[in-house]
């Protein structure tokens, strides 16, 4: 009877083991971002593109509009892929889109902006990365849909036509 | 010349450069506990990703800011989640990955005792 028990009791445990352990190979081991997070932004201070003006979020997120942060680059091939979306959505009443140049080197970034236009209304350069971590972000291109100081979405990747989509959605 | 001596032995007994290395000690042992997130099976230490080497950077800075490497984790678990840390807190999510270990020794300790000790008795 006891070792009936004991038997039992050893093929249930292991069969919760193989089953928690089996469960976790199919788990990504790649790094998948949640993109739905809502947050504060983050306090940072950064310098203003081709300038030695440095603005932190406070003065740059201080209106009650909608914000699209983009996080670009001109050696970021997705991004020069994104930005005609970026352009369609410029003239859009009641957004602003504020770039944050990553890692760049100056002369570059601003052939990328002559050659494709600039949808930017501000740029601000992040010359080490730093802020685009402050921003939890792990690459480029990045971009963060903000209301009221709070991002409200994420998208990683490049944006296509479905996020214009919603990001019209939101903003109306 | 007999000061210079004790001069020169205080000044080899507290070199200052010894306190340079700890700090580089500390940044490495901080960047190696940091996953890179966007590599695969390599931690920040090992990576030389646009990632990993801002992180690595703003791991200096917030050292010299005068942070200790637990609020460090603290700062980059609240951008990236746990995931970004090689050693998992103890929480809800990992209170099976802790105690599991410890369940399997004392139920394994238990049968021992009752198998082998007290039958023998």
């Amino acid at each position: 009877m006891k070792n009936k028990i004991f038997f039992s009791v050893a093929i249930i445990s292991s069969l919760i083991i193989f089953f928690v352990l089996f469960k976790g190979l199919q788990n990504t081991n790649i790094y998948t971002p949640q993109v739905d997070v809502k947050k504060d932004i983050p306090y940072f201070e950064a310098k203003i593109f081709d300038s030695d003006i440095v603005k932190n979020s406070n003065e740059i997120f201080q209106k009650e509009n909608f914000y699209l942060l983009n996080i670009w680059s001109s050696w970021c091939a997705p991004c020069r892929n994104e930005h005609p979306i970026l352009l369609k959505l410029k003239d859009q009443v009641n957004l602003e889109i504020i770039g944050l140049n990553y890692k760049d080197n100056i002369i570059n970034a601003k052939k990328f902006l002559k050659e494709l236009n600039s949808p930017y209304r501000l740029i601000l350069s992040d010359e080490n990365g730093i802020i685009a971590i402050e921003w939890g972000a792990y690459g480029v291109p990045e971009t963060f849909l903000i209301h009221n100081k709070r991002i409200i979405k994420r998208y990683v990747g490049p944006l296509n036509m479905n996020s214009i989509i919603e990001i019209k959605k939101f903003i109306e | 010349m007999k000061y210079l001596k004790y001069i020169l032995i205080f000044l080899f007994l507290f070199d200052l450069n010894l306190l340079n290395a700890n700090e580089n000690n500390s940044h490495s042992e901080i960047t190696k506990n940091l996953r890179c997130l966007i590599c695969q099976g390599q931690s920040i230490h090992d990576s030389d990703s646009e990632f990993a080497n801002s992180i690595k950077i703003l791991v200096s800075k917030k050292l010299n800011d005068g942070l200790s490497e637990d609020q460090i984790y603290i700062f980059l678990k609240e951008k990236y989640g746990e995931w970004i840390l090689y050693d998992p807190g103890f929480n809800k999510n990992t209170y099976f990955l802790w105690l599991l270990p410890l369940l399997m020794f004392i139920i394994g300790g238990a049968i021992i005792l009752k198998r082998f000790i007290i039958k023998k008795n």
